[in-house]
């Protein structure tokens, strides 16, 4: 009876305590259409995830590239000298993105996946692992990033595993594209200007008027109020700057005033390049 | 009546030239914009370019992929490394199955201001080797105020002509009735993504119905981009104003040329009849030795078109911005009313 034996089974959790990664649209679209031309045997895409590690200790994953392998049931076959060439090809452009991990399609992890990942763990330190469900198969499309982790027995390595990691999908690339022009499978003409001022105003509209609403109703008792959404409301109508009418006035027309002269400028200008077009192409020289 | 409903046999077909469609529309990929803007605002203000990669179908010009181009330095042996680069991205892409024909270049720019000679000399380059090139502008300054500036530009043909055999007088201008507006031709751009893109981005959309973009675009402050725009155009102006003093002096010397050959040719008249008096040869009325009959070159208006471009784009940024702060202005007035 080893009574002062007893071993502990440790999950080593303090380097991965904070760690996190960050997204970036781009990948995703670079998945996706990896996955969508990948070669007919093929189930499932592999590739490398390019970014850099943020002081904070945040993975910030910016772009990646497919890398062709071969799976059989047994074994795994990346190709390495791809993954180099391609490696190398893509510093040339931006030196600073290093790489930080790997990617493949479909949920969970894998047994052949942690041959790969011991592979990925030679050239970083800690690679981060990120699995894209293209396949829907929980109804919706999973993204997760997994780190490796090792599990050791007192002194003894055991095994290692693969532990999630908070993942942020923040689109804000995407959202300044727009995500209209993302989301649907064909758009026919770019937006201009005014169009997408015109839809940021009714945005602008709708949200005023959910405002409006849920004051109505918290007034008539419809909904219980709730103090800090109250706060927030005051303060953001307080931002409002308390200008007297006349000096809004004034500051009002004094912009619009500049605009139009900018205008009448432009406008003049063009009426200038007319003339010596014509002036220019339209004498004859006798 | 059967004849032309035989099967041609594959020489006559292949003999039969194609009919090359004008293109209509640039069919671009989400992921290629997203490249493109991710690279130009990464090395912005610095300009940078890249290669696009698609297909030809039709009229219509699928750009499929994009890869960029290291910034070039200016050292020799580093030219033969961006040919190389370009191999073996292509190499690399095409097998991982990506269309790896070229169908053109994208470039940076900073506030519209992207006609130069240089462009339309890679757009030669380009044109010689590919059927169909498109250039694919885009303006990372425009878009911190929530506008996608992505323009699709080509080389008109008939400026391609006139390119190739260098002659840009007056006259030839005027034959094919070709002015600064010609030289460019902006292609609609149309924009595709596959289901499965569509699915994700469905699916992975923030809940709140205000983006990142909406607060770009109701920004009030637009004074520094229509200051630098103002600044730009005083430049340019200066610069037409320049090539036109350049036309003022040609012209101002062939008018003295010609002056010069009239009195020499009064001169040689007069010579002439002293000489048919005294029973003489008359002399030739014309002597190509003669300095004053050497022809003065006229200068190309290839730059000042280029200029006359430049400024017309400017007054066009210059407008759209001026439209866009006269809503927040109103938007602003009746929400201070309210």
């Amino acid at each position: 009876m080893a009574a002062g034996d007893r071993t502990v089974l440790q999950f080593s959790t303090q380097s991965t305590a904070n760690l996190s990664a960050k997204v970036h649209p781009l990948v995703i679209f670079n998945i996706c259409d990896c996955y969508v031309r990948r070669p007919d045997q093929a189930e499932r895409v592999i590739g490398t995830l390019l970014g850099s590690i943020l002081p904070d200790g945040t993975v910030d994953i910016r772009n990646s590239y497919a890398v062709p392998h071969t799976e059989s049931a047994e074994q795994v076959a990346l190709d390495i000298e791809y993954h180099h060439n391609m490696l190398v090809s893509h510093q040339k452009v931006n030196p600073k993105e290093v790489i930080v991990g790997w990617y493949s399609t479909g949920l969970g992890v894998t047994g052949g996946s942690a041959l790969i990942h011991d592979f990925y763990s030679r050239e970083v330190p800690n690679p981060v692992h990120l699995t894209v469900d293209t396949g829907f198969r929980n109804g919706e499309g999973t993204v997760r990033a997994y780190v490796s982790v090792n599990l050791a027995l007192g002194d003894r390595q055991l095994a290692a595993q693969f532990q999630e990691i908070p993942l942020d999908l923040r689109m804000v690339e995407a959202e300044r594209v727009g995500f209209d022009i993302l989301k649907t499978t064909s758009v026919d003409k770019l937006p201009t200007d005014l169009e997408g001022m015109e839809v940021t105003m009714q945005r602008l509209l709708a949200l005023i008027d959910d405002i409006y609403k849920y004051v109505d109703d918290v007034v008539e008792g419809r909904v219980a109020a709730d103090n800090s959404i109250g706060r927030f409301i005051s303060d953001t109508v307080a931002a409002l700057p308390k200008l007297s009418p006349p000096a809004f006035d004034k500051l009002v027309n004094d912009s619009l005033q500049d605009q139009l002269l900018l205008l009448y400028l432009s406008s003049i200008t063009r009426t200038q390049l007319g003339l010596a077009e014509k002036l220019n192409t339209a004498a004859q020289i006798l | 009546m059967a004849a032309s409903s035989a099967p041609r046999s594959f020489l006559q077909v292949a003999a039969t030239e194609e009919v090359v469609s004008p293109l209509r529309v640039v069919q671009i990929e989400g992921l290629v914009i997203l490249k493109i803007i991710k690279h130009c605002k990464e090395f912005s203000p610095a300009l940078v370019t890249g290669q696009l990669l698609g297909l030809d179908v039709g009229s219509v010009l699928e750009v499929t992929n994009c890869f960029p181009f290291p910034i070039r330095e200016e050292d020799e042996e580093i030219e033969a490394d961006g040919a190389n680069y370009q191999l073996e991205m292509m190499r690399c892409l095409r097998e991982v199955n990506v269309d790896n024909n070229t169908v053109g270049w994208y470039q940076s720019t900073i506030l519209g201001s992207y006609q130069t000679v240089e462009l339309i000399e890679t757009f030669m380059n380009y044109q010689e080797n590919i059927r169909r090139c498109v250039c694919i502008i885009y303006d990372p300054s425009r878009s911190n105020q929530g506008v996608l500036a992505l323009k699709a530009l080509k080389l008109s043909d008939s400026f391609m002509e006139l390119y190739r055999a260098n002659s840009f007088t007056g006259e030839k201008l005027r034959e094919k009735n070709l002015s600064w507006v010609d030289i460019f031709e902006e292609i609609p751009i149309k924009v595709s993504n596959s289901a499965l893109i569509s699915a994700f981005m469905t699916e992975l959309e923030a809940d709140t119905p205000v983006t990142q973009c909406d607060y770009d675009r109701l920004q009030l402050s637009s004074n520094p981009y229509m200051e630098r725009n103002m600044e730009f155009l005083i430049e340019c102006m200066d610069d037409l104003s320049m090539e036109q003093q350049k036309f003022q002096y040609h012209y101002r010397n062939l008018s003295r040329q010609q002056a010069q050959q009239q009195a020499w040719l009064q001169k040689r008249r007069a010579e002439n009849m002293a000489r048919k008096a005294a029973g003489e040869e008359p002399l030739p009325e014309e002597d190509p030795t003669n300095p004053i009959f050497k022809p003065i070159p006229e200068p190309s208006r290839l730059e000042s078109f280029l200029i006359t471009n430049q400024i017309a784009n400017y007054c066009n940024q210059i407008n759209g911005v001026a439209g866009q702060s006269f809503n927040r202005l109103y938007l602003m007035k009746a929400l201070h009313d309210n």
